[in-house]
């Protein structure tokens, strides 16, 4: 069923009885070309791109939960593409390009709000680095804008401007950055998959990778075996685990992110601001929430829950930048598993397994990541060569000395 | 979280910076053939588990002691604290 107003006005006239289901619930067949393994964002665009883009069939997605219970369904829902690095920029203004067509593209509202990204910078070297960065986004192709500091308190009057300690001198805007609606990602991909022929098998855990003679041929599951020619794995915070299933150690910590959410508050907040000396991020949902972030707990963790400390200094974070904040009431906390990589950049690429292709290390920033990510992983995947945008994502770049490491503090994945 | 530290006894683990897997003990000698292989080994994968693990803390706001924490990373439940330098004795380094 294609959705259109014309559809809503006429459902609307008969009751909203003829509304179905936006994907099949199928059991599994035993054999694919194709078997990704991970429901969220990144597997069922991956899935999406293969069947539309690279026009392949026989495809399946294996989620051991439900489709959108995993980081997709649980991030601060951030899109940019503000990153320094050559290996990075050109991915993330790829993936902010494809956002800016994906509605139409698989015919879903996911509420993509191009409402505007601002960094903040409170020392004369801050907003030198921020230059930088700005310029090395420009020359990518991407927007990036200076705001002196009246600029910003045009737009946000109720910062704390005069902190003794970190005064606000301005901001580096990006003003196609904005938020999209996460748990709408996951959904519009699954049905634009599920239309072309994709099965989407949800309570279906892999527990094990087939291997014959170095090359995988399918995967055990709780469904029973499932063969397949290619197996793309794309978990995020259970990479480790899974590629430990074929016997491969990866450059990755798990670790969780924290994140929070107000009692719903009238417009306050325009767009996405991130304080730039402590951590702390926020953006304000179109139910009203405030919602809002800040640094990892900071040891490994596959709990999906964080500890008090975190929540303590994200909200120290919030005041120093934000004072109103103290009389907003929390909501809810949650917490996500991440795979921090060693260089804080994520890896799209064949591994030492013939058949066996990995998508994982997505750190904190993998949501804004989603269509770019499946669509290189598709393209990886049916034509065995990476995309002109993701040739940098290599497993093997730490042992060649080639990392993309945005914040410079090494094999360190705590800190990036 | 609180780490029973073994000389100082229960500490919150805000007193501690964390560094990662406990086999970071155990250094490669730079002057061994192969080094450079034994060296990327040593720095960047990580077996990662999801269940026990032996991870290395430093009581940076106390008396800054290196410790081996084995913690469940599904629970969070600490189960062993011991001093890095007696782990590193055991385990056939000279200090
Ligand atoms: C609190 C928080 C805030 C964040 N904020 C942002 C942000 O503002 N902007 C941004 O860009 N990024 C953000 N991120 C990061 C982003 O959410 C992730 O990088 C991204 O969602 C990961 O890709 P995914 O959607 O495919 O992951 P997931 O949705 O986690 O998908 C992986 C799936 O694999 C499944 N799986 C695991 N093991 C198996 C198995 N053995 N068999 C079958 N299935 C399995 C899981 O159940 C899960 O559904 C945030 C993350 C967190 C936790």
């Amino acid at each position: 069923m294609r959705y259109s107003g014309f559809r809503i006005l006429q459902q609307a006239l008969t009751g909203h009885k003829g509304w179905t289901p936006a994907w099949r619930n199928p059991d599994p067949q035993p054999h694919y070309d194709y078997v990704i393994v991970g429901g969220g964002g990144h597997g069922l665009a991956t899935a999406y791109y293969l069947a539309r883009q690279f026009r392949q069939s026989r495809i399946a997605v294996l989620e051991k939960g439900w489709i959108g219970g995993g980081n997709v369904g649980r991030n601060t829902t951030i899109i940019r593409s503000n990153y320094l690095l050559d290996g990075n920029e050109p991915f993330y203004e790829f993936s902010l390009r494809l956002w800016e067509g994906l509605e139409q593209d698989f015919n879903y509202n996911a509420m993509v709000s191009q409402r505007g990204i601002l960094n903040l910078f409170h020392s004369d070297a801050q907003r030198d680095a921020y230059i930088r960065r700005g310029n090395a986004m420009r020359l990518h192709g991407a927007d990036a804008e200076l705001l002196d500091r009246d600029q910003v308190r045009r737009a946000y009057p109720f910062l704390d401007f005069d902190n003794a300690r970190f005064p606000i001198k301005g901001g580096l805007a990006q003003r196609r950055g904005g938020t999209v609606r996460h748990d709408a990602v996951a959904w519009g991909y699954a049905r634009g998959a599920d239309q072309r022929g994709v099965d989407i098998i949800q309570n279906c855990a892999v527990t094990g990778l087939r291997i014959e003679n170095g090359r995988c041929t399918g995967v055990d599951t709780t469904r029973g075996v499932i063969g397949a020619g290619k197996v793309g794995v794309a978990v995020a915070g259970n990479s480790s685990r899974v590629m430990a299933m074929a016997g491969l150690r990866l450059p990755i910590e798990s670790h969780v992110l924290q994140a929070f959410v107000s009692e719903g508050l009238k417009p306050v907040l325009p767009g996405v601001i991130t304080f730039g000396a402590g951590h702390f991020y926020c953006s304000q949902s179109d139910k009203g929430g405030l919602v809002f972030g800040g640094d990892l707990d900071g040891y490994n963790s596959y709990a999906q829950r964080g500890n008090l400390p975190v929540i303590e200094d994200v909200a120290e974070g919030g005041m120093a930048l934000f004072p109103g904040l103290g009389r907003v009431r929390l909501l809810r906390a949650w917490g996500g598993v991440m795979d921090m990589s060693m260089d804080g950049s994520p890896i799209i690429d064949r591994t030492p397994v013939e058949g066996l292709y990995l998508n994982g290390g997505w750190c904190y920033g993998g949501f804004k990541a989603t269509p770019a990510s499946g669509w290189c992983f598709a393209h990886l995947l049916a034509t065995d060569q990476p995309h002109p945008t993701a040739t940098a994502y290599r497993l093997d770049r730490f042992a060649r000395g080639l990392m993309i490491d945005e914040k410079g503090v090494g094999a360190q994945p705590n800190l990036h | 979280m609180i780490i029973n530290h073994p000389l100082l006894g229960p500490c919150d683990a805000q007193e501690f910076t964390y560094l990662g897997d406990a086999s970071l003990l155990h250094r490669p000698d730079g002057m061994a053939e192969g080094a450079a292989d034994a060296f990327v080994d040593y720095s960047y994968p990580r077996e990662n588990p999801a269940g026990l693990h032996r991870e290395l803390w430093f009581h940076e706001q106390g008396d800054r002691s290196w410790l081996v924490v084995t913690r469940d990373t599904v629970t969070h439940e600490i189960t062993q604290v011991e001093l890095a330098s007696d782990v590193a004795r055991r385990e056939g380094r000279s200090r």
